[in-house]
């Protein structure tokens, strides 16, 4: 067999592919309303729930908060990625695409771009309950909350698309979730400040990606302007985003066994 | 029928020692073997036997494949390849959580991307939407059709983009006779008219009559390669399912010899 069959040529993103795709996953949400009020309430009602239960310390409902704001997109679009690609990957859609003139790429962006959509709307309600209607004391813009968010939820599609992977069924898919995300929310800065936690866990929580969504997060709480700490933040979440990106398209094999 | 520019036109699909190791079982035996252009080609065997891995191999998703494989003169699995084949899955591949129609505007988008189509997309979408016989079903969720609605929108899927070759594994499987000679009509009007070559495949014998050639395969071997009169003929029997355990008790007797050489 010649080895040009295994490696396709290298070929452009294809705005209308990517497009037909995230078009197509927005439609296939929406024939599941129950997933839909479940991405759009959930965080709205624990975000509220968070309000009440540190009712005489607003300093903490605003520290965590803030925090909670970019974990809530991370999260929520780590498990509905897995789970779509692997039902992607399990139901032969996806060896029915990759047999079409369809790129890697095209796929990925296409799902990026849709998940990216739903977790607007889902930050957008959050954010905007929770600084008009619960006195979350976000010194900085809300707009910027909003990117930080956005970034989160690309981040959380990401490690959701590379995970999906490795998880021969959607009970393994879900359990990825706990091994992937637990250790990044204990270390992230939500509990403790980073600064005060053992230097081991301080060093490891340093490479984490979710430690500067929260960082980023804080910055915004906490400073008018754009501070260059917030820069760096969000640059780390987007390139984390693109490389697990890149991550996850190695695992899209035309070939399989 | 052959629409090639007058050279002699090659098999849309040629085969030569061709392996393939599935887990670490080879599964695919040194096959050789040609698929005339413009024709239709039954791979016919039993369960287990290895059509489906012979055809995901063609259409380039199966990993280590051994030996030449080239289809329309060119490397099975090239890119080039993408657009000008067709390939249905055994399973349906289709999204159970879209309706027929969706299912197939977003495959028509991914062969004809962009606005500029959209209209031609939309005549092509209702056309293959009839050539399955599912207009009545256009706009019910894929997961609540019947197991044969569904293979029909997964073959429907293949019938977008006009390909040259359709690789069809067991198509017919499970549908109600009058539909599955309305597909067999399909398959020949698709031949005759577009030149199009269909391999198709089937653990059914009775579906042979149908096929202009045949592939019988067991266990990983093509037994004989013929057309169905032919292959009548020479084994001496009324039909494919006697002259196929012909051809395996020869095979078996042949091995014997060998054996207690
Ligand atoms: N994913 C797989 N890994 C390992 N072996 C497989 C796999 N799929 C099929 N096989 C084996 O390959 C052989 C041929 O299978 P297949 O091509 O599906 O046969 P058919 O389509 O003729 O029923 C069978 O013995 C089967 O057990
Ligand atoms: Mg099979």
């Amino acid at each position: 067999m010649s080895t040009t069959a295994t490696t396709p040529a290298p070929r452009p993103l294809s705005p209308a592919r990517t497009l037909a795709t995230a078009v197509r996953v927005l439609r296939q949400l929406r024939h599941d309303p129950r997933t839909i009020a479940l991405l759009l309430i959930v965080p709205v009602l624990m975000i509220t729930l968070l309000r009440y239960v540190f009712d005489a310390s607003p300093q903490t409902f605003d520290a965590i908060g803030a925090s909670l704001l970019g974990i809530f997109p991370l999260i929520t679009m780590f498990l509905v990625t897995s789970i779509a690609t692997l039902r992607e990957r399990t139901s032969g859609t996806l060896e029915r695409l990759l047999a079409m003139p369809l790129g890697k790429g095209d796929l990925i962006a296409g799902y990026a771009l849709a998940f990216g959509a739903v977790a607007v709307a889902q930050s957008v309600l959050a954010t905007a309950l929770s600084v008009w209607v619960l006195g979350l004391d976000v010194v900085g813009s809300p707009w910027l909350l909003l990117l930080v968010a956005l970034l989160d939820a690309l981040l959380g599609t990401a490690l959701g698309l590379f995970v999906s992977a490795f998880a021969a069924s959607e009970f393994q898919a879900v359990q990825f979730m706990p091994a992937v995300i637990f250790p990044q929310l204990l270390l992230c800065g939500l509990f403790t400040p980073r600064d005060r936690m053992h230097p081991v866990l301080e060093a490891v929580s340093n490479v984490m990606p979710m430690s500067y969504a929260v960082d980023g997060m804080n910055q915004v709480l906490t400073h008018t302007d754009v501070t260059t700490d917030f820069y760096r933040d969000i640059l780390i979440v987007a390139g984390c985003a693109l490389l697990v990106l890149c991550l996850g398209a190695a695992t899209l094999r035309r070939r399989t066994g | 029928m052959m629409n090639s520019q007058g050279v002699a036109p090659p098999g849309a699909v040629e085969a030569r020692a061709l392996t393939v190791e599935r887990g670490d079982r080879t599964v695919l035996r040194s096959l050789d073997f040609t698929v005339e252009p413009g024709r239709i080609t039954g791979l016919l065997g039993p369960s287990g036997c290895g059509k489906s891995t012979l055809m995901r191999a063609v259409v380039g998703t199966q990993a280590k494949v051994g030996g030449t494989l080239d289809v329309l003169g060119l490397p099975a699995g090239h890119p080039a390849l993408r657009p000008r084949v067709g390939y249905v899955t055994q399973a349906p591949s289709v999204y159970s959580d879209l309706t027929v129609r969706q299912n197939l505007d977003y495959f028509a988008a991914v062969l004809l991307p962009g606005r500029a189509h959209r209209d031609s997309r939309r005549e092509t979408v209702t056309r293959v939407i009839q050539d399955v016989d599912l207009t009545t079903r256009a706009d019910a969720l894929a997961g609540n059709l019947s197991g044969g609605q569904l293979s029909r929108v997964s073959l429907a899927v293949a019938l977008l983009g006009t390909p040259e070759l359709l690789v069809l594994d067991e198509p017919t499987v499970g549908l109600d006779p009058v539909l599955r000679r309305d597909l067999w009509n399909l398959f020949h009007t698709l031949a005759a008219d577009r030149g199009t070559t269909i391999l198709v495949s089937s653990h059914v014998m009775d579906e042979a009559e149908r096929c202009h050639r045949l592939l019988l395969m067991r266990e990983g071997t093509v037994l004989a390669a013929d057309t169905p009169d032919a292959l009548r003929t020479r084994t001496g029997s009324a039909t494919i399912e006697e002259a196929f355990l012909h051809l395996v008790d020869e095979a078996a007797a042949t091995a014997r010899k060998e054996a207690t050489r």
